[in-house]
């Protein structure tokens, strides 16, 4: 894995990028551009750029007006304040009507560590994902961000795009070739699947090197877009290994955990487990709370063992 | 507004309200209140001000109508399928499995129909959004907003009123039916709004008031309003929920009840119809 990158700061510059390319791209902002990064595209295109202050609802409103007028909004805040305050226009009238909106949630799960749990999104998958008609998607490096900006802005749709605040590791390179709805096979290995989504899946390709040297192979998954999910990857995968865990910095209740049970459970019942979120954190240094909440290498790495037991 | 003009847009809007009642009646469902309430401002706007062409719906540089209080939808579609947009018989599937004509307005289902609304509190917000696409476009296009008066206490139409006074969005015209009654009762005893003018002016918008029944007063309040070449406008149009049936003017309870027989020929009598 290469070096650390903030997903915000590849966003940011991957907006400003596309901003070039494309004078239909317009950005709204409810007063955390500088947080979500969104301002290196209001100085570059002030223009196009509507800062709207603290009023989540108004700005999503707002986009949903702009993308009727064939103009391609981004539409960026906090995951948690987004997919709250914002989630009314997101699903009465962007997914209703399948409007091109892109809807950006910075800061999703634990990535606002200091700032507490009121901060942290743990439900805004859940949030989206529930909605007719909306596309999710989770980046997991740098360069799956500005690859992801480029596709979403692409797509005629609803998009959820899901950003962490967490410098990452960079996985890929700039030869990847990101598809939406496509899943990205990076280990291959027949004990156990680790199906994980967004920046903590760096930690579970640490947590297979870890059941490797235990002897324990595992296939490990990257999943960026949670929906419409690759089905087809899934339940390959839950063929070859017979044990499934998904891992992400999200509620196991409705989010990538819970789009792989649904699969799964209909395709192909396999025993499976999830690593992720039961309860609201707390304020800390990042690394320490994902070790805390159990998305440490090696709580992963316990949870694949639990899974294969299960088999 | 000529004589003759204003005289033909009275009978439209007379139709119109014998046409609503015939309708809610038939379907027994929607709502008969705020439908007539609105029945002015939504024909003055569709027959005398906006620059619309119901056989090109999705033409550059239209005018726009949200209908924000999108319990009013009757009225809207009247209107539409007088102008074109789809046909008159198509009316009465209203609200019926397999319609385009939802309960609330639903722009995937029915051409014209410029945003899905009905959760209250989100057409101010969209309008501006659209009002801003069309500044960048250069069009001198004008979005127009209908929002209810109960609709007002929603939190993000203050949103929406500091935003667009911010952007100086004065291509965006609010008009309020003003009709002083919600779902639950009067605004008085649910929700005082106090002064409404004012609250838009401390906003930062140009306020206009107008007698929401009289098509002139109305048409005279948008025109004045596109004069302002600074502040997006809202023109309080003073109404009656209800209005033309003397039995529904003022009440709460005909925000949305069915019609039975007997109401349904004391209203056709009162309107002048042929039941």
């Amino acid at each position: 894995m290469g070096n650390n990158i903030a997903i915000r700061d590849a966003y940011g510059e991957a907006l400003l990028n596309l901003g070039k390319k494309n004078d239909k791209v317009v950005v709204l902002e409810a007063d955390v551009g500088a947080s979500t990064k969104s301002i290196l595209f209001g100085k570059e295109f002030p223009e196009r750029y509507f800062n709207v202050g603290i009023s989540e609802f108004n700005m999503v409103a707002m986009s949903a007006g702009f993308a009727t007028q064939d103009l391609i909004p981004f539409v960026n805040t906090f995951a948690v304040f987004m997919t709250t305050r914002g989630s009314d226009p997101i699903q009465s009238l962007i997914a209703y009507d399948k409007l091109n909106v892109k809807i950006a949630g910075n800061y999703a799960g634990l990535s606002d560590s200091y700032d507490g749990a009121s901060h942290q999104a743990i439900t805004d998958i859940a949030v989206v994902r529930s909605m007719p008609n909306m596309t999710v998607v989770s980046v997991s490096d740098a360069v799956e961000t500005a690859k992801a900006v480029e596709a979403i802005a692409e797509y005629d749709g609803p998009v959820y795009l899901r950003l962490s605040r967490a410098p990452a590791p960079v996985i890929f390179d700039e030869n990847y070739d990101f598809r939406i709805g496509k899943g990205v096979e990076l280990k291959t290995g027949k004990d156990v699947a680790i199906i994980a989504t967004g920046t903590i899946l760096h930690n579970a390709l640490k947590a297979a090197d870890l059941l490797k040297e235990e002897g324990i192979e595992a296939t490990v998954i990257n999943i960026h877009t949670i929906k419409p999910i690759d089905e087809e990857l899934i339940i390959d995968a839950a063929k070859r290994t017979g044990a499934v865990l998904t891992v992400e910095e999200h509620s196991i209740h409705g989010g990538l955990g819970s789009a792989v049970a649904e699969v799964l459970s209909k395709a192909c019942p396999t025993p499976i487990e999830f690593v992720g979120a039961t309860k609201f954190a707390e304020s800390g240094d990042y690394n320490e709370l994902l070790e805390k909440y159990g998305y440490g290498p090696k709580s992963i790495a316990e949870k694949a063992k639990l899974v294969i037991k299960n088999k | 507004m000529t004589k003759e003009r204003k005289e033909e847009l009275q009978k439209i809007c007379l139709r119109f309200r014998n046409e609503l009642i015939d309708l809610l009646y038939s379907i027994q469902t929607g709502h008969p209140g705020g439908s007539l309430s609105c029945t002015e401002i939504v024909t003055t706007l569709f027959f005398e001000k906006m620059n619309i062409d119901p056989k090109n719906p999705n033409k550059e540089g239209r005018d726009r109508f949200i209908m924000s209080k999108g319990h009013a939808a009757p009225m809207l579609y009247l209107n539409m399928a007088e102008k074109g947009y789809f046909p008159r018989e198509d009316l009465k599937t209203l609200r019926q499995v397999g319609s385009h004509l939802q309960g609330h307005p639903c722009a995937h289902t029915t051409p014209g129909v410029e945003l899905s609304t009905g959760p209250l509190g989100m057409g101010l917000g969209a309008g501006l959004g659209m009002a801003l696409g069309e500044k960048l476009k250069n069009s001198d296009a004008t979005i127009y907003v209908l929002l209810g008066d109960g609709e007002i206490q929603e939190g993000g139409i203050w949103e929406a009123a500091m935003a667009a006074s911010k952007f100086k969005a004065n291509n965006l015209i609010a008009i309020l039916d003003y009709n002083g009654v919600q779902l639950d009762g009067t605004l008085e005893e649910i929700m005082p709004m106090g002064d409404i003018g004012k609250k838009f002016e401390s906003f930062g918008w140009n306020v206009l008031y107008c007698d929401g029944h009289d098509v002139e007063d109305i048409a005279n309040a948008i025109d004045e309003a596109k004069n302002c070449s600074t502040q997006p406008s809202i023109i309080i149009a003073k109404t009656v929920k209800g209005k033309g049936i003397s039995f529904m003017e003022g009440k709460n309870s005909w925000h949305g009840k069915p019609i039975d027989l007997e109401e349904y020929k004391l209203a056709k009598a009162e309107l002048g119809g042929v039941v």
